[in-house]
């Protein structure tokens, strides 16, 4: 089929050995207009160097004011097509597990309504469907809800939550992740559908230090799943790992960032007093090592991407909680810290601007958290000791 | 206070800064807590009913606002 547009520029980005959303857009455009249009827009902009995309407005369904991004075209006469081409935000289930069934099911009413274009999934953790008009909006709610889906979160508003596998596919889980997950999405449903904060606020939980969501860096309150007491050794497979060829001393023993293991070639030795619960060691060897059994998480707040102001990673302000239903202590204190950057923050302020703003010490202080050694900042580099005189002479 | 009073108050708050600050959520629910002496949840389900009925809705420019909807 013959293209609508010459599209010189974006078909370079067909070249190579990584697959190409160049296309894919071409295969849609075989049979919808808008993303026909969006070749020759992007085409357009790439030629230009300039966007033809105008952001936000007033787009969205009624009663919520998230889930919808607005994006409509600054040139609408030359590329009918996107002149409205809105993002909408599904919010995705625990671990970003499906049915085919339920794949099937998406696809089937963005086909009906939208571009048929999906980046499953963003950078959000939501469900992400690229492209559709104003009018068509309500239809597709009105089809997701009486399916048992719901919009995401997105503007001023907690954001759709998200996760790792955790238990379901990980042993070294120390956490449920995913129902944690699944708990503060249902908890805070109008949190994430009305938005009232002063900015984004992000959950992400992870199931060890391993974090494989990166939450240390992406969510304004990372939950990491963490324990207490000591690692649990099995020395016949600690010696099973040096007879299979790991090198323990060079791989284990000389990796762990605060020196606290020892291994003299019959015995492995850790001072538990000194260990910092990175996982290095377990991830290395999980048949030999394992948490120890009494679990939980650790909170850490203020991470975020550079947007307004530049990257922030997380700050440990819970060194451990106990994440078991009904996590009450855990929304309390979450009820706490949103009602601070309520008071404090400034529009477009994420609650780890705020806190160095105006200091670490004033967050813990307001928020009515007991310093502690172990409110380590940016894990695993710079401890944070904040001890006025005062508390030196009292204790 | 009865609720359609509450949302009167509501609606005109909203009307009175259109065209000259953009009003947030949260800004409603201090301001009028604070004037008419009630509790942010009570104001919060008021303002709820408002934007459900489509009477006030969510804008985003640069941050989430609440609005009076443009006619159509």
């Amino acid at each position: 089929m013959s293209k609508k547009y010459a599209t010189p520029l974006l078909d370079e980005l067909k070249k190579g050995a990584f697959p190409s959303f160049v296309k894919e857009m071409e295969m849609a455009a075989e049979r919808s207009d808008m993303a026909a249009d969006l070749l020759g827009l992007v085409e357009l902009s790439y030629k230009e160097k300039v966007t033809h995309w105008k952001h936000g407005g007033i787009v969205g369904v009624r009663g919520y004011g998230g889930g919808v991004i607005g994006r409509y075209s600054d040139i609408p006469d030359k590329f009918p097509g996107v002149a409205h081409f809105h993002t909408v935000r599904v919010n995705s289930p625990s671990g970003f597990y499906y049915t085919s069934d339920a794949i099937k099911e998406i696809c089937d009413i963005w086909d009906k309504y939208g571009s048929g274009l999906t980046n499953v999934h963003g950078s959000t953790g939501d469900l992400v469907l690229l492209g559709t008009r104003t009018e068509s909006l309500e239809p597709i709610f009105a089809e997701l809800s009486s399916r048992g889906w719901d919009l995401g979160g997105s503007g001023s508003a907690m954001r759709t939550p998200s996760c790792c596998v955790g238990k379901s596919r990980c042993e070294w889980a120390n956490i449920d992740s995913m129902a944690i997950t699944n708990d503060i999405t249902h908890h805070f449903q109008d949190e994430m559908h009305r938005p009232a904060f002063p900015y984004k606020f992000k959950f992400k939980v992870a199931g060890c230090a391993v974090d494989c969501i990166a939450s240390i860096a992406r969510a304004d309150m990372s939950i990491i799943g963490t324990w207490k007491g000591d690692i649990r050794i099995d020395q016949t497979e600690v010696k099973n790992c040096e007879t299979k060829g790991m090198n323990i001393q060079t791989e284990v023993i000389d990796m762990c960032p605060t020196g606290c293991m020892q291994w003299d070639g019959k015995q492995l030795k850790i001072d538990n007093s000194n260990c910092n619960r990175c996982m290095n060691c377990i991830a290395r060897m999980p048949k030999a090592l394992r948490p120890g059994t009494e679990q939980g998480a650790t909170l850490l707040l203020g991470s975020k991407a550079p947007i307004v102001t530049g990257a922030l990673m997380s700050w440990v302000i819970v060194p451990f909680i106990k994440m078991e239903p009904p996590y009450e202590e855990f929304y309390e204190l979450v009820g706490k810290i949103w009602e601070w950057w309520d008071e404090n923050g400034k529009n477009r302020e994420r609650i780890g601007e705020l806190i160095e703003r105006l200091s670490f010490p004033r967050f813990l202080k307001e928020v009515g958290l007991e310093p502690v050694a172990a409110m380590v900042k940016e894990p695993r580099r710079d401890p944070f000791f904040f001890w006025s005189e005062e508390d030196i002479i009292k204790k | 206070m009865d609720k359609e009073q509450l949302k009167k108050i509501i609606y005109e708050l909203v009307e009175a800064s259109t065209g000259k600050k953009k009003l947030k959520q949260s800004d409603i629910l201090k301001k009028v807590a604070a004037d008419q002496g009630l509790e942010k949840d009570e104001v919060k389900a008021a303002l709820r009913e408002l934007v459900d009925a489509g009477t006030l809705i969510f804008t985003y420019f640069g941050g989430s606002f609440i609005e009076i909807p443009p006619k159509q």
